[in-house]
């Protein structure tokens, strides 16, 4: 029978099924931080269960670190607790990590693809809903509660039911001035932010084919935001070449194996999903959000829209009102005061090319305060090594060190009270990236002409 | 793992739809290191003012409103997986969410908590709604075993759908980590007999 890429996978990791159909599915990846996983081990520690399979998971602090001064000593108390309880945790179970001060330190959906962690064919979670960002590689990948962290921790494995499949093909040549970023949140736009709930997507077509596997973490990355269970892209000869070398590869014969394998895991012609749609590339403008979750975005040059259903008005009104905007506005030439560049869906090399190449020789709006976060140490030594830093500075930005910054608000870097930041990142909760903040997710690209311009414009006409 | 089996309760109105886990709990409450006491932050933006009196008009601040049930608009618990939400909800005293649709994470965690995520028809949520806008004190029962959900006032009926696994483990107080360490030789038999392999990363 045709299968899918998705049910090749997840047939090779179950390990036995339960009452109803639940399956006991083997998990190869495993990566922890420091917020989810505490409780995790205390629940280790309090049956006395040792971690079963040491190696295969790996650790590092990215929520809730400072992105300056991370050789000091962490200021916040209770943030310096919670980093030396995964430092404990991870000495006392054998669980190698990559804090504070390690090369490869960085959050942690952007150091398991660049360490060739994140492999096809692998079930990988983490207690973090952008897990789904590994699914870039061809790998069934999803965000876990802390519960599962310790399952996973105790026995290698979770009990899950199969999801439904989706399949999302996107066809065509993109137009100026749109990114991995506005295609997905054109597609979370046509979904809504619960679409996808109940399902794994598979995303295909010949756009996100010659998306470059940066652009297809991106992709991949956001499929929580339509309440997918997380998203993949077939692997092929541009994951392959990716993942040559990396230190965690597969080395000489072992990586021919490993491809000949890989290339088998593609869906097959004939078979079929639940639900299937697909887009025209050229449908695509660039995108902003206008509300408090990420189904609400327009092209730049739509109107907010009015609200349609009725049963969802006083919704939809309470976010339009968090925002300070009305049905019917424009959000061009809209007066922004922040921009943060940065979290698991855009802080890698390419995004942070992107910015360089738009701000170069430029400076930001004076009124507007522009923060980049790499997505890693390793990222954060390449942008320097190629003097983009310099051209950030130059520009009037803030380029920092690695974490997961004002995507969630959890350390210092928060947007105030009733301001708009432009955010590369995946989520304009109400009070996400602090209390009252108004977030308005965009692309890097977007956010970057934001700063320098004070407001934000159509980067397809720049 | 607390068992659940029969709740008859008052229960809690919030006809918002898309109800995030960070609405529910914010990140910066995230710092603690054990499961107790999120309950007192539980809805904290939308409970209390930033200099932390209570917002008048939020619904957990208005004592007409009671009871260990929480009825709340479709897609309750998207975004973070954070299980912190259900550990706040639980906490706070709720032992089951009523909703016409969940997040799956969140679903999934609330199980692990033994909070009850119950789903109801799109209608069905509505008449509750409204049963509760006629008398604050309408009563529901929530019958795990038989898997229905009732109003009192109007004798309206309903069933839910329900993992039988999950359902096993909830009238039992049993947990996922129980039934996992009973599988570790099957798990160690699979691990040795893969069709391919992906070696650890020491």
């Amino acid at each position: 029978m045709a299968k899918t890429l998705f049910d090749k996978i997840w047939e090779n990791h179950v390990v036995n099924t339960v009452e109803g159909g639940t399956a006991v599915l083997y998990i190869d990846r495993h990566f922890i931080h420091e917020v989810t996983s505490p409780q995790a081990f205390d629940g280790l520690g309090t049956r006395n269960i040792p971690v079963f399979r040491t190696g295969q998971t790996i650790a590092t602090a990215d929520h809730n670190v400072p992105t300056t001064n991370q050789h000091l000593p962490i200021n916040e108390p209770l943030s310096k607790f919670q980093v030396d309880k995964l430092i404990e945790n991870c000495a006392n179970y054998g669980i190698s990590l990559y804090g504070l001060g390690h090369p490869y330190q960085g959050i942690v959906h952007v150091i398991g693809p660049e360490l060739g962690i994140t492999q096809p064919g692998m079930t990988i979670v983490c207690g973090d809903s952008h897990t789904s960002t590994h699914g870039a590689f061809g790998c069934i990948a999803f965000g876990i509660g802390t519960s599962q962290v310790e399952q996973v921790l105790a026995s290698q494995c979770l009990l899950q039911l199969k999801p439904k499949q989706m399949r999302i093909n996107v066809e065509g040549t993109l137009n100026r001035g749109v990114t991995a970023k506005d295609i997905i949140l054109y597609i979370i736009s046509q979904l809504t932010a619960s679409g996808g709930t109940g399902y794994f997507v598979e995303y295909a077509g010949s756009t996100i084919r010659n998306l470059s596997m940066e652009g297809r973490m991106t992709i991949c990355n956001m499929s929580i935001e339509m309440g997918a269970k997380g998203g993949l892209i077939a692997p092929d000869e541009k994951t392959f070449e990716y993942i040559h070398g990396k230190k965690y590869a597969p080395k000489d014969a072992d990586f021919e194996e490993a491809v000949n394998y890989w290339k088998t895991l593609p869906t097959d012609k004939d078979a079929t999903f639940d639900v299937e749609f697909t887009f025209q590339a050229s449908d695509i403008m660039p995108m902003v959000t206008y509300g408090t979750n990420p189904g609400m975005g327009i092209g730049i040059r739509q109107f907010i829209p009015q609200p349609t259903d009725p049963e969802n008005r006083n919704s939809f009104d309470k976010s339009l009102a968090y925002m300070g905007l009305n049905a019917g506005d424009s959000l061009l030439g809209k007066e922004i005061q922040h921009v943060f560049i940065g979290s698991c869906t855009n802080s890698r090399m390419e995004d942070l090319r992107l910015v360089a190449a738009y701000v170069k020789g430029k400076q930001k709006a004076p009124h507007v305060t522009a923060m980049i976060v790499p997505g890693s140490k390793q990222v954060e030594a390449q942008v320097k090594s190629e003097g983009l830093d310099l051209i950030f500075k130059a520009a009037g930005f803030d380029f920092r060190e690695p974490g997961c910054s004002a995507c969630l608000g959890m350390n210092e870097d928060k947007i105030p009270a009733s301001e708009y930041c432009v955010s590369t990142s995946n989520r304009n909760f109400e009070g996400r990236q602090g209390p009252g903040a108004r977030t308005i997710l965009a692309s890097p690209l977007t956010a970057a002409a934001a700063a320098i311009n004070g407001k934000i414009i159509d980067v397809s006409l720049d | 793992m607390e068992k659940f089996t029969l709740l008859e309760s008052q229960a809690v109105p919030l006809p918002i739809e898309d109800i995030d886990t960070d609405q529910i709990i914010p990140a910066r409450f995230l710092k603690a290191t054990t499961r107790e006491g999120f309950g007192d932050n539980l809805f904290r933006d939308w409970r209390f003012h930033p200099d932390g009196s209570p917002k008048a008009d939020f619904i957990l601040n208005n004592p007409v409103y009671q009871g260990a049930i929480l009825v709340a608009g479709r897609n309750f618990g998207c975004g973070s997986s954070r299980e912190h939400a259900a550990w706040a909800i639980a906490d706070y005293g709720f032992k089951a969410v009523v909703s016409s649709f969940f997040a799956d994470i969140f679903k999934g965690n609330a199980l692990n908590n033994g909070l009850l995520p119950v789903t109801v028809s799109d209608e069905f949520l509505h008449h509750i709604f409204s049963a509760i806008e006629k008398n604050p004190a309408a009563r529901m029962e929530i019958n795990l075993e038989n898997q229905t959900i009732s109003i009192s006032d109007t004798s309206e009926m309903t069933y839910f759908e329900m993992d039988p696994y999950k359902k096993i483990c909830l009238l039992n107080g049993y947990d996922d980590i129980d039934f996992l360490l009973s599988q570790k030789d099957i798990i160690s038999s699979f691990e040795k007999n893969r069709h391919f392999t992906f070696n650890p990363l020491t």
